[in-house]
């Protein structure tokens, strides 16, 4: 099912989406890869706080190439990045910071499956490598943290976005996962194949 | 393309690599794309081929993972100019991030440090190969890591045979799922040694698509791993479907007789490079 969704979301509201659904987000998300997920976690854990509130946004794994254009920064290219390397700390982010989509691509694994269902979030699939379709459908940087100490691809950037997708549902707050529904086919074609390559 | 200032072909290489994928490699995505079944797969090729075009007419990089870049020297031995290519190239690259901009990539694996302009040691990385001549190849292949943390390096038994080879090649693939951004081209590069296998897989990946391998074994084994890839179901992005490879190419070595290593080099459907021919008289031309 197609959805166009306009930022921010309620839990409530994306217990209801399901695999197989093709969300565009029309609103403010965020960008973090590896390094700002740990960072967020710790300045959380130290009482110092982040300076923004990712529950009302979507979580973009992402590394940008971002460009200095007058006062601001334009994005030159913005596809998603491989999710499973945040897979050690997303569900702790999850729980602490309840973003209520993530977008990313390749999927994730049970930890973070977990969270989704405990927090009502989704995780969407956003095709890789399409980074300059993305950068198209962002209308504006908002803001970047942590630049200095993180650089270009790591740091947190806000973008304004319309239309932002497709992002396919892969992962949802009922426990289904495409990833998962695929595994007992593709397992069987390996079968097949391995044991025709054996008899020829 | 005319005749141009190394360091000129360099930059229009740097950026067509960037932005552009080479007409084989979309000729190859149409094709996946109008064999497509999986709706959710089909969506996938789609966002791809839309993605593309919108590099290719804004001139942007098709992908924010402008990579790592690699190059592959083929360097006439009566070429007056090897003493300087190597410069030649780090600023090349230097600039390139600057103006096309690529994404600074290059980072240090103690402190952490990114010089910002995809510089470092070793890097840009050269492989250089002595040939006849006074012309000089270049290539430049950027390498997201995406699909670089799903090559892989196996040290399998001679006894295991091509048959071996084929097996470890598709349980590698479907291992991968949607990690390396599929359709892949897959490099393959047998015998050898460790280094050398997987040093020959990246040649392997430089090939044009469509290509056919000159050793009739080696394009046997190239056209039979490609169907059997494609009929796991991976599918593009791993979503399910019926393309999971674009293509397979073989780069091969001798080998000592107790090993057979396999380098499995994955390269995303982002199947970038591009190619400077410099000339012994200072010209130099992009040729692809």
């Amino acid at each position: 099912m197609k959805r166009e969704i306009t930022l921010p979301v309620q839990p409530e509201e994306v217990r209801e989406w399901r695999v197989g659904d093709l969300l565009f987000l029309t609103g403010t998300i965020f960008t973090a890869r590896d390094e700002a997920h740990l960072l967020m976690l710790e300045k959380e854990e130290s009482g110092e706080g982040i300076p923004f509130d990712p529950s009302q946004m979507a979580l973009f794994h992402c590394g940008p190439v971002v460009a200095k254009a007058g006062d601001g920064w334009k994005v030159i290219a913005a596809g998603p990045t491989t999710s499973i390397r945040m897979e050690l700390f997303e569900d702790k982010y999850l729980e602490t910071f309840r973003p209520p989509i993530i977008i990313g691509k390749g999927g994730m694994a049970d930890r973070t499956q977990a969270a989704l269902e405990s927090v009502g979030a989704v995780y969407t699939h956003y095709t890789g490598g399409a980074g300059a379709l993305a950068a198209k459908r962002i209308t504006a940087v908002k803001g970047v943290e942590w630049l200095e100490e993180l650089g270009m691809p790591e740091a947190a950037w806000f973008f304004e976005v319309e239309a932002f997708g497709p992002l396919l549902v892969t992962m949802d707050a009922a426990g289904n996962n495409l990833y998962k529904d695929l595994e007992p086919t593709i397992a069987e074609n390996l079968r097949n194949t391995l044991a025709r390559i054996d008899a020829g | 393309m005319g005749s141009m200032k190394i360091q000129e072909a360099l930059a229009v290489a740097l950026r067509r690599a960037a932005t552009e994928l080479p007409e084989d490699v979309v000729g190859a995505l149409q094709s996946a794309r109008q064999r497509e079944t999986s709706s959710m797969g089909a969506a996938q090729l789609d966002a791809i081929l839309e993605n593309v075009s919108v590099a290719r007419e804004g001139s942007i990089p098709m992908c924010q993972d402008t990579g790592i870049q690699t190059f592959f020297v083929e360097a006439g031995v009566d070429s007056p100019f090897l003493r300087d290519l190597k410069g030649w190239i780090e600023q090349a690259v230097s600039k390139a991030t600057a103006d096309i901009p690529l994404r600074p990539n290059t980072v240090d694996p103690f402190t952490g440090k990114n010089p910002g302009d995809n510089s470092g040691r070793y890097m840009p990385f050269i492989n250089w190969d002595l040939v006849e001549g006074s012309d000089v190849m270049i290539s430049v292949l950027p390498k997201g890591g995406g699909s670089e943390n799903m090559s892989t390096l196996k040290m399998l038994s001679p006894g295991v045979g091509i048959k071996g080879i084929k097996k470890t090649v598709i349980e590698h693939i479907v291992s991968c799922q949607g990690k390396p951004c599929p359709p892949t081209v897959v490099g393959l590069g047998i015998g050898g040694g460790a280094d050398i296998a997987m040093k020959l897989g990246k040649k392997a990946v430089l090939r044009k698509l469509g290509s056919t391998n000159p050793l009739p074994e080696a394009a046997a084994l190239e056209k039979e791993l490609l169907e059997l890839a494609n009929e796991t179901g991976v599918g593009p992005m791993g979503v399910g479907g019926a393309t999971t490879c674009l293509a397979v190419h073989v780069e091969h070595a001798h080998r000592h007789p107790a090993s057979l290593p396999l380098g499995i080099l994955v390269q995303c459907w982002a199947d970038r490079r591009a190619q400077v021919r410099l000339h012994a008289d200072g010209s130099a031309e992009v040729i692809a």
